[in-house]
């Protein structure tokens, strides 16, 4: 069982935008305790659409598990009777810190369009912060999988001497002009829905589902893999026949329009707008002419990298760019190509080569910062 | 590293001794990551192993050893010219479908190679296949039908590869019972150690 925490910050954070969060909160949750060394706290970083809540359950929920359960806990891989385990909501999210969502101490109203675009560098700045507040000056591993994992290699470049592990799944050093392209249809679906009014629909007393819905089905058809959808789908019919109407006859529509649907309730449409956005900019290579070595010419952390074969969004190719510059910069590193059938969404499935490896790097890292 | 390990794999001495201390070293088919971590600890080598099979990837992390998962055949193209002092194939040359395309790249991201393999040379072997049966023993331990090896050769043979692909051979240890010996090599010896680099007038 776990309990969110709020961490409120006075001093203000100047984003990557230019434009400035006058004050802000992170909410965040940790597991396990953190030893007096202060050296085994792990930072978990979230994608997209997760948040805060990794591991564990609600007392008052106990069916909201943690979306990295199955990695994170007590004898799992990354294991909380070891480490000290922290997951936070990003700013500009809508899990409870800070985002187009929170009041706007300035005007009274939800900030909505007027919360400023956020980036990958801005998160590990807050984190940061987070870190000074918890006491911990260098973490033991800071971890996450695919735009997670972009964070946790921005640490490595910007906040060289305070993490000791980077580990990054399902990562890719920037963005594919596919990539982008997929985001920005999203993010048109989502602005051009009559509900949206401009990033105000809050005023409006309504929600611009019907984008969120199309952003998300999108979402999850470049998460699978065709194979993997092909297995789990297939061409199976909900009538067992064509019903010659335009409704629901195949159980990969009925699929995507539920995760749609469950999406466009809990998310807010704004945050998905910047965290597309974070997605887009992050490009560690650019203050450097393109030259990823470049960008880790500071970088102090070991790594993992690990990708699935079957991942075509941040597919092994992008990961081994990120290799050959650790591995340029004469960094410690470790990679590993998965042979996983379930494309980019298998970062956060039970696959047991994956977990095997994970486990295995997190009971070296113990001998080493738990020492 | 157990004992068992380190007398199993005589060769690793042997590598150690052609290595000077603090070398940046990649070791291609690494296995377990036993001789890098071997090395790490006796001529404090920094580097990397590269390996194909996952739970070998597995068993490196356990074993502190920086691995990279990669094919060796499709050659390494996530490694930059001339990146290390060391590149090592122990004992997994007479494995290797493209010999020749491995061997290209070993001096390509290193200054010089070593290679260790077992001797098809070596009397008992010859013995064997006279009687009329591929051989099997400690160096060359599968029967014909289940062996990984697809390109075994003699001292004699790697030798006169090496003159046709303009490598210098700069150093040749050969191995027998886990001991050097130095009479002949093609004949009596089992193991066979090599210390190369590219001819630089080719």
């Amino acid at each position: 069982m776990v309990v969110p925490k709020v961490a409120h910050f006075d001093e203000p954070l100047k984003l990557s935008s230019g434009a400035v969060l006058r004050d802000y909160q992170l909410v965040y949750e940790t597991y396990g305790e953190l030893n007096a060394a202060r050296s085994n706290a792990v930072l978990i970083c979230h994608a997209l659409n997760a948040s805060h809540h990794v591991a564990g359950w609600y007392a008052a929920d106990p069916k909201n598990v943690g979306w990295w359960d199955n990695m994170i806990g007590p004898g799992k891989p990354v294991d909380t009777n070891r480490f000290y385990v922290i997951g936070v909501n990003n700013i500009g999210g809508c899990h409870g810190s800070t985002g187009p969502t929170s009041i706007d101490p300035s005007t009274g109203k939800p900030y909505g369009a007027s919360f400023p675009v956020v980036t990958v560098e801005d998160w590990v700045a807050a984190q940061a912060r987070l870190a000074d507040l918890l006491g911990i000056e260098r973490f033991g591993a800071v971890m996450g999988g695919s735009l997670g994992a972009m964070q946790a290699l921005q640490w490595t470049i910007d906040q060289p001497h305070r993490v000791a592990h980077a580990i990054a799944i399902a990562a890719a050093p920037k963005l594919s002009t596919q990539n982008i392209a997929f985001n920005e249809v999203a993010r048109q679906a989502i602005m051009t829905d009559p509900d949206f009014h401009g990033g105000d629909y809050y005023a409006h007393d309504t929600l611009p589902r019907r984008g969120l819905r199309i952003a998300r089905m999108i979402g999850h058809i470049t998460y699978l893999s065709d194979d993997a959808m092909m297995e789990k789908f297939g061409r199976v019919l909900r009538g067992g026949d064509f019903s010659f109407h335009f409704d629901v006859d195949f159980e990969i529509e009925s699929y995507l329009r539920y995760q749609g649907e469950k999406f466009a309730e809990y998310f807010d449409a704004n945050t998905y707008l910047r965290i597309t956005r974070a997605l887009d900019y992050f490009d560690p290579a650019k203050k450097h002419d393109g030259d990823l070595t470049k960008a880790f010419a500071l970088a102090k952390a070991k790594f993992l990298v690990a990708s699935f074969t079957s991942d075509w969004r941040f597919s092994p190719a992008r990961a081994r760019e990120i290799v050959r510059a650790l591995l340029e910069n004469k960094l410690s590193a470790t990679y590993a190509e998965i042979n996983a059938p379930h494309g980019h969404d298998a970062f956060l499935l039970d696959d047991a080569n994956y977990l095997d490896l994970v486990r295995a790097y997190f009971e070296r890292l113990g001998v080493e910062v738990l020492a | 590293m157990s004992a068992a390990t380190l007398k199993a794999r005589a060769d690793f001495e042997v590598i150690a001794r052609l290595i000077p201390e603090r070398a940046s070293v990649l070791d291609l088919g690494c296995g377990d990551g036993s001789l890098l971590q071997f090395l790490t600890e006796t001529r404090g080598v920094t580097g990397y192993g590269v390996e194909i099979d996952h739970e070998n990837i597995v068993s490196c992390v356990r074993n502190g050893v920086n691995v990279i998962q990669d094919d060796l055949e499709t050659g390494l193209a996530d490694i930059g010219d001339a990146w290390f002092d060391f590149v090592i194939l122990s004992q997994t040359l007479q494995a290797m479908r493209h010999t020749e395309v491995v061997v290209d790249e070993m001096l390509r991201v290193g200054r010089q190679g070593i290679v260790t393999f077992p001797n098809f040379g070596f009397w008992r072997n010859r013995l064997a296949v006279a009687l009329g049966n591929m051989p099997v023993s400690e160096n060359l331990p599968y029967a014909w039908y289940d062996t990984p090896n697809v390109h075994l050769c003699t001292i004699d043979d790697f030798e006169a590869f090496c003159e046709t692909r303009g490598i210098r051979i700069r150093e040749r240890v050969v191995l027998t019972r886990g001991a050097p010996i130095s009479r002949l090599p093609n004949f009596l010896g089992q193991l066979a150690v090599y210390l190369f680099e590219r001819n630089t007038v080719r």
